[in-house]
């Protein structure tokens, strides 16, 4: 299976990755010589293997649903390229 | 005991046991390595120095010590791998898009190292979000290895993507460092800079606080110069967290205490799967020799059989980058991290932002793991890769009916040239080829020198244990540096520089 120029734009596209023009054509050979050789993996028969979903055998731990830590607003907007109060700032979303 | 010529060519375990003596204050213990990690700028080793906070944690250290108060890493600089949050720290994980960032919280990990009284001389260079394995995607650009082939002044990589601490450990920059490892990125890069290096089992030490990659694989590890040195900063490194809840609750042994017990009896697996067509010979001759080595102390060699090797580095390349597309779909330039200007609504400020702050191998991963992820693709790729993974995990089960570890090569090669390997991501993928299939199994593994090429460059031998069994690879790592003797040392190069 090969990816062609549409598919990897829709895929930047879906990563919320601006691609350039000049970007794209490299990138959908690279993009290439990657699944070709990962192609490989339909020489095994995985015919009744379940799929790993955890490499170490123990059950998820729960604990109890309550607020442990908090009012940690000031250090939480420290970071932020742009805010207000706080509130982060973002380009106009609703029209 | 006698101190060494200079303090820096300490290993872990001397410094601390003057230190605890009292034969040489943190303070000038720190100093030494403060003006040592200065002086070696042209290795690009540390993205970040924090001198001042090293010597003010020194200070705090002599006095506890004075007071009789030592902890067990009382007074001892580290140097920390610029993945793990340091509160009040930048930590830029070699990104362009963390390149600002200071946590206001300490990972679970270095809180416990600073726990247990260490000293932090700063955070080391990596490759990009720990995407590479030769410390070329930083944003900070390449670390140098302190190694150079005899006769030459070609610049060669340090491996990665914990480039930066391995080239601090072998340079002696640092006593220690710390790593973190989801393919590789510990046991390699300690190969091809002639040190020490041990991905732990996962689980065994939190994943709280280090900016996440892959975190079905992501493990931190200790990086030192001796064997000791790992056995005792893996110690103080492992914790149950709360905030982890794929940390485990076993309990932490004291691996030093077991590190002299000797191999006698050991069972090592050699799987003939990790015989490749083109690696150079010594890479063969040198794993021939480690079985050797290990025969004459009284170790039983087994031949032993892991099928699905080859399928290890495709599969971790759909694997990894899947959850990576994931895991890096918070940096949105909103919240933290860099932000474009100029955008024209929400969409556009996400898609700029990223564009200019991840770079090129970045991209190509969080695509990849877009599209393996992606609607009609699942299947085809990511279900049958995760199929692979239990298949490659039940080779180990098997193989550990017939033994109790196994030996392998570290690394196909010593350290190579700087851009040597970078037009051709699959090329520099397959520096990976014996460490990959550790992690997807979970299973701890451990890298440690045992010769030289014929150039001069160091070359490292691997052995993978059993879950939670840290303990035997030690040993067994321990007895390897026992019989091959090494203690070639890179020239200094670079303080001329």
């Amino acid at each position: 299976m090969s990816v062609d120029k549409d598919t990897v734009r829709r895929i930047a596209k879906l990563s919320r990755i601006a691609l350039d023009e000049a970007r794209a054509a490299p990138m959908v050979e690279e993009l290439n010589g990657i699944f070709n050789w990962v192609q490989q993996l339909n020489e095994v028969d995985v015919e009744g293997v379940a799929p790993m979903t955890s490499v170490v055998a123990q059950r998820l731990k729960m604990r109890d649903d309550v607020i442990t830590e908090g009012n940690a607003a000031d250090a939480l907007m420290a970071n932020a390229p742009l805010g207000e109060d706080h509130f982060f700032v973002v380009p106009k979303v609703v029209e | 005991m006698s101190l060494p010529a200079t303090l820096t060519d300490f290993s872990l375990a001397e410094a601390r046991d003057a230190v605890h003596a009292r034969k040489v204050s943190s303070k000038e213990l720190t100093q030494a390595f403060v003006k040592a990690v200065a002086d070696a700028r042209p290795l690009n080793a540390f993205v970040t120095e924090t001198p001042e906070k090293a010597i003010e944690m020194a200070i705090a250290s002599d006095v506890r010590i004075a007071h009789g108060e030592a902890r067990p890493l009382e007074g001892l600089p580290l140097a920390i791998k610029d993945l793990f949050c340091t509160r009040g720290v930048k930590t830029t994980a070699g990104s362009r898009i963390l390149g600002n960032f200071v946590p206001p919280y300490e990972s679970t990990v270095t809180q416990n190292l600073w726990d247990a009284g260490a000293v932090m001389l700063g955070k080391t260079n990596m490759d990009e979000f720990a995407m590479g394995s030769s410390n070329e995607t930083s944003h900070f650009g390449p670390v140098f290895n302190p190694w150079r082939a005899r006769n030459s002044n070609q610049n060669l990589v340090p491996g990665g993507s914990s480039g930066g601490s391995a080239a601090a450990v072998a340079g002696n920059l640092c006593l220690a460092a710390t790593g973190t490892d989801t393919g590789g990125s510990i046991r390699q890069p300690a190969a091809v800079t002639g040190i020490v290096g041990l991905k732990p089992t996962y689980g065994r030490c939190s994943r709280w606080g280090i900016v996440a990659f892959a975190s079905s694989l992501d493990q931190a590890g200790p990086m030192t110069r001796t064997v000791r040195d790992a056995a005792i900063l893996l110690r103080h490194m492992a914790s149950v967290d709360p905030r982890d809840s794929t940390s485990v609750d076993v309990p932490v042994p004291d691996y030093e205490a077991e590190l002299e017990k000797g191999v006698k009896g050991l069972r090592v697996g050699i799987p003939k799967e990790y015989r490749i067509d083109g690696a150079p010979p010594e890479i063969d001759a040198l794993w021939h020799k480690g079985a050797e080595w290990l025969k004459a102390m009284g170790a039983e060699i087994v031949e032993v059989s892991l099928p699905h090797t080859k399928y290890a580095l495709p599969t971790y390349y759909i694997v990894a980058p899947a959850e990576a597309s994931s895991n890096l779909a918070r940096y949105d330039g909103v919240r933290y991290g860099h932000r474009a200007e100029g955008a024209r609504d929400i969409v556009d400020l996400y898609e700029k932002s990223r564009a200019e702050g991840f770079g090129r191998e970045v991209q190509r991963r969080i695509l990849i793991g877009t599209y393996v992820l992606s609607s009609g693709y699942y299947d085809a790729y990511y279900a049958r890769a995760q199929k692979l993974r239990t298949l490659i995990y039940r080779d180990f089960t098997e193989a550990y009916r017939k033994c109790d570890v196994l030996l392998t090569p570290a690394t196909p090669g010593p350290a190579f040239g700087v851009g040597e390997k970078t037009a051709d991501p699959v090329s520099m993928y397959l520096n990976d080829v014996f460490t990959v299939t550790v992690n997807l199994a979970g299973l701890p593994g451990i890298a440690v020198p045992a010769g030289l090429t014929a150039n001069g460059l160091p070359l490292g031998l691997q052995f993978i244990g059993k879950a939670f069994d840290e303990a035997t690879i030690l040993r067994a790592a321990r007895a390897i540096e026992t019989a091959s003797g090494f203690d070639a040392k890179p020239a200094q190069w670079w303080r001329a520089a």
